[in-house]
């Protein structure tokens, strides 16, 4: 080895293994529990060849091409075949996300960081630092792969052979491999971290969108994407391999390229030009409600779009629906059959209730940056200033409530306008955005619930993470598992009149606004009087 | 003996030029103070010394090796510490030192834990909760606990208490006894003044003055105060005199080293009621040469 350029590399990967010991266990632990729980419920749901036969009839439409892939192994759609075609594409993108963010955080944000900079005036190479990342990032998806490979085969089920499970993991393994050394070569040409996590994550969308376009119309379009390619792989059928020495190749030009640039470039230097900032605030920005939007101004704009993205995506589905239901025996366990109302109108309550607890994420996430800002100290810089707790609480509490309110619009619309689109008797979009809107009381109950945590006891806010994610477990799967009554009626979820399978229900909506109102009066007293955290 | 040299050092980023032509020489056993405004080109031209950034033109020499192409042998005999340290927050400053050591291909010694505790910094807390200057002390117990021949510190104490930078100071000291080699940018100029042999400032980027600190004196100018019997109505206009003021029945001037017996002489001629002189500081010498209009 070049001692110039790689001295040491053994030495930093080990300090990069020894920073990411935890990180990558519960991921790696993440993927594997994922696909056996998958397969089981798959096997379990699905027993025998006739349910599998109809259940890939309702799998033939646009819709689940574009967001899984294309269908294959028609003839006999097996467990295994099922696996792969529903999972596959899902995980090997989440392993895509997994690379981009560990490999981008090893490399540029550690040089921009300056710890690259207390490395490089040791004996350590010039390309160690990339390299050690690398190194321990091909291991991992490897390892990755040969897990679950494994863990498939221990499962059990006779359609999940061998040969197939190897695949499986290997389209896991090098769609990691090609993510790690495209984000490597992305370190190179942005200055900053965040740029690289931006450059690597909106080639994977890309990605994801060629293919999804490229399965549905054009063959030709899809081989211009690498998860075209592994889902090419046609895992449990035919087991072609073409597609995994694809990306391994184009991985390895990837890991030169980025070699390449690092060893010609200045440490802390990009090859793309980093573009000056404003010079002077906008009126916008000149408030603590402005500045609260404009923190958080990227994460607004990409959440909206994809509340309406997933609100369309979920109304192109509308369409097909009743003679999906009508040979899915786990989907009717979920509704629960009500007599006079259509299956349709049924399963757009549920998704009312997903996309209101979805559109909740966003805004408690724009109400709890301010813990965030807390804790780095910055929130101080306008304490200090005439700005009192109330108008600080408050400046994000209005962007929380706004935000949700926003974000839950846009997906009804999407719903409603895409599902009208695809129906053959429509609904009125007015009856969309009502079902939607009843849903608000409930997100404020989450909010005030958050304001609460905010004001009394700021370091255990992740429960108001937990109760949305109770919420989501009883009153999505509520059916499914036949939860008691109670257990459904702990989350403010559960007091939502349906709509429109139900009427509305003043008493309760009321019921929960009073008690966000509770709620969002108690914390603010309590963020009033208490210590002012980190600095 | 000379340790370190750069020729002609030039460095674009871009359309911007970093360095033009810097020249500086560090010589075994001694202590090299190199000072400038922020943005000077300071750390640009020590991250070339340690081939993290490429010269544009010019060449930097250390115990005869190339900075860029021989950075991984001459960073075996190098310690470095930067102004700004920032270490992996779920790391204890212990394991930071000990992997700084391990790098270098030292073993762990007594004097790393004595280090420590002059420093009175605890290694078992996590890097994340460590201040500014806890941060500090972790890459200055690495640095000084390595036997490196050449200490490349960049403002390396701008977060350390009064204590602690005397703690610094003695570290500093017992290394020139050894005969090593220290370059020490600094903004703090007492310190420059207490610890450095020779000094050169950089201004924008060119080396504006180098040399021993007293000769650097010949060039900085005494403040005087001076109440005389008679007022002097010339004062202003004698030569090597500088930002005359008032203060009540006395006048407040600089006069130029060099001039110093002339205008002794002149004075005299009215009648001193009192006199004093304050020394020539090195910050005297730093602000005449950043505020760049006088004198040059």
């Amino acid at each position: 080895m070049n001692k110039r350029l790689y001295a040491n590399t053994g030495v930093l990967t080990r300090l990069v293994f020894r920073q990411d010991r935890i990180r990558l266990t519960i991921w790696l632990a993440a993927f594997i529990v994922a696909n056996l729980l998958v397969a089981n419920a798959f096997a379990t749901l699905y027993p025998s060849h006739a349910e599998r036969q109809a259940m890939v009839e309702t799998m033939m439409n646009p819709a689940v091409t574009a967001m899984v892939g294309p269908v294959y192994g028609l003839d006999n759609y097996t467990v295994g075949v099922m696996l792969a075609h529903e999972m596959l594409l899902l995980t090997a993108v989440v392993v895509g996300v997994m690379n981009i963010l560990l490999v981008a955080r090893h490399t540029r944000a550690e040089e921009e960081d300056g710890r690259v900079e207390l490395i490089r005036a040791l004996p350590t190479g010039r390309l160690s630092n990339v390299a050690s990342t690398l190194l321990v990032y091909v291991m991992t998806n490897i390892l990755l792969a040969l897990l679950v490979a494994g863990s498939l085969m221990l499962l059990g089920i006779d359609s999940i052979d061998a040969a197939g499970s190897l695949l499986f993991g290997a389209s896991l393994g090098v769609t990691g491999i090609f993510f790690a050394g495209l984000t490597a070569v992305f370190a190179q040409l942005s200055e900053s971290g965040r740029g690289t996590v931006g450059l690597g994550m909106a080639v994977l969308l890309i990605a994801y969108m060629i293919r999804a376009v490229g399965d549905v119309s054009s063959e030709t379009l899809s081989m211009f994407s690498p998860f075209g390619w592994i889902v090419r792989t046609e895992t449990f059928v035919n087991n072609y391999w073409w597609p995994i020495f694809v990306t391994l190749g184009i991985s390895v030009l990837f890991i030169g390229a980025a070699f390449y640039l690092n060893a010609i470039r200045d440490m802390e230097a990009g090859f793309l030009p980093s573009k000056a900032g404003k010079k002077q605030a906008s009126r916008l920005l000149l408030s603590p409600f402005g500045l609260a939007v404009r923190l958080q101004r990227t994460g607004i704009i990409s959440w909206a779009i994809a509340m309406f993205v997933l609100g369309a995506s979920y109304g192109s589905i509308l369409g097909d629906l009743e003679s999906f239901f009508a040979e899915n025996k786990m989907m009717k366990q979920l509704l629960g059959p009500v007599s006079g109302v259509t299956l349709t109108e049924q399963f757009i309550t549920m998704l009312m209730a997903v996309l209101a607890m979805i559109s909740t994420i966003p805004a408690m996430m724009f109400l709890l940056k301010l813990k965030g800002e807390e804790g780095k100290g910055r929130a101080a810089h306008l304490l200090v200033r005439s700005v009192s707790r109330i108008r600080l609480l408050g400046s994000f509490l209005v962007l929380a409530l706004a935000g949700g309110w926003v974000m839950l619009s846009l997906a009804a619309l999407g719903l409603g306008v895409v599902g009208n689109a695809v129906m053959e008797e429509g609904i009125s979009l007015g009856t969309f955005y009502q079902s939607a809107m009843v849903y608000l009381p409930a997100m404020w109950v989450m909010l005030g619930l958050a304001v609460l945590l905010l004001g009394w006891a700021p370091k255990v806010t992740v429960i108001s993470w937990l109760y949305l994610v109770y919420s989501f477990i009883v009153v999505y799967m509520g059916g499914l598992f036949q939860l008691d009554e109670w257990v459904v009626n702990m989350s403010p979820f559960g007091h939502v009149p349906e709509l429109p399978v139900e009427e509305v229900s003043w008493m309760s909506l009321l019921g929960l606004t009073g008690i966000a109102v509770l709620l969002l009066v108690a914390g603010a007293v309590g963020y009033r009087k208490r210590d002012v955290q980190g600095g | 003996m000379t340790v370190l040299t750069t020729n002609n050092l030039t460095k674009h980023f871009g359309k911007v030029q970093a360095l033009n032509g810097v020249d500086i020489e560090v010589r075994g056993g001694e202590v090299f103070g190199f000072i400038g405004p922020n943005g000077a080109g300071k750390s640009t031209t020590l991250r070339i010394l340690l081939g993290m950034l490429k010269a544009t033109d010019g060449e930097a020499i250390i115990f005869g090796k190339d900075a860029w192409k021989d950075a991984v042998n001459l960073h075996e005999r190098i310690a470095y510490v930067p102004g700004d340290v920032n270490l992996w927050p779920n790391l204890t400053g212990g394991e930071v030192i000990d992997l700084f050591i391990k790098l270098r291909g030292g073993k762990r010694n007594g004097r790393r834990d004595e280090l420590i505790r002059r420093f009175q910094l605890d290694p078992t807390k996590k890097c994340r909760a460590y201040s500014k200057g806890n941060r500090q002390k972790v890459a200055l117990v690495a640095a000084f606990s390595s036997d490196a021949d050449l200490y490349i510190l960049d403002e390396p104490t701008s977060g350390l208490d009064p204590l602690m930078e005397r703690v610094f100071q003695e570290c500093v000291n017992e290394v020139k006894q050894q005969g090593k080699s220290v370059l020490l940018s600094s903004h703090i100029l007492s310190e420059v003044e207490k610890l450095c042999d020779r000094v050169a400032i950089i201004r924008e980027g060119r080396i504006i003055e180098s040399g021993s600190l007293s000769d650097l004196r010949h060039l900085t100018r005494t403040q005087l105060l001076v109440e005389t019997k008679q007022p002097m109505t010339e004062l202003a206009s004698q030569p090597g005199v500088h930002h005359v003021e008032e203060k009540g029945s006395a006048v407040v001037f600089q006069v130029d080293s060099e001039k110093l017996d002339q205008v002794l002489a002149y004075i005299s001629t009215f009648g001193i009621v009192k006199i004093e002189s304050a020394p020539p500081t090195l910050e005297d010498l730093f602000m005449r040469h950043y505020e760049g209009v006088e004198g040059e």
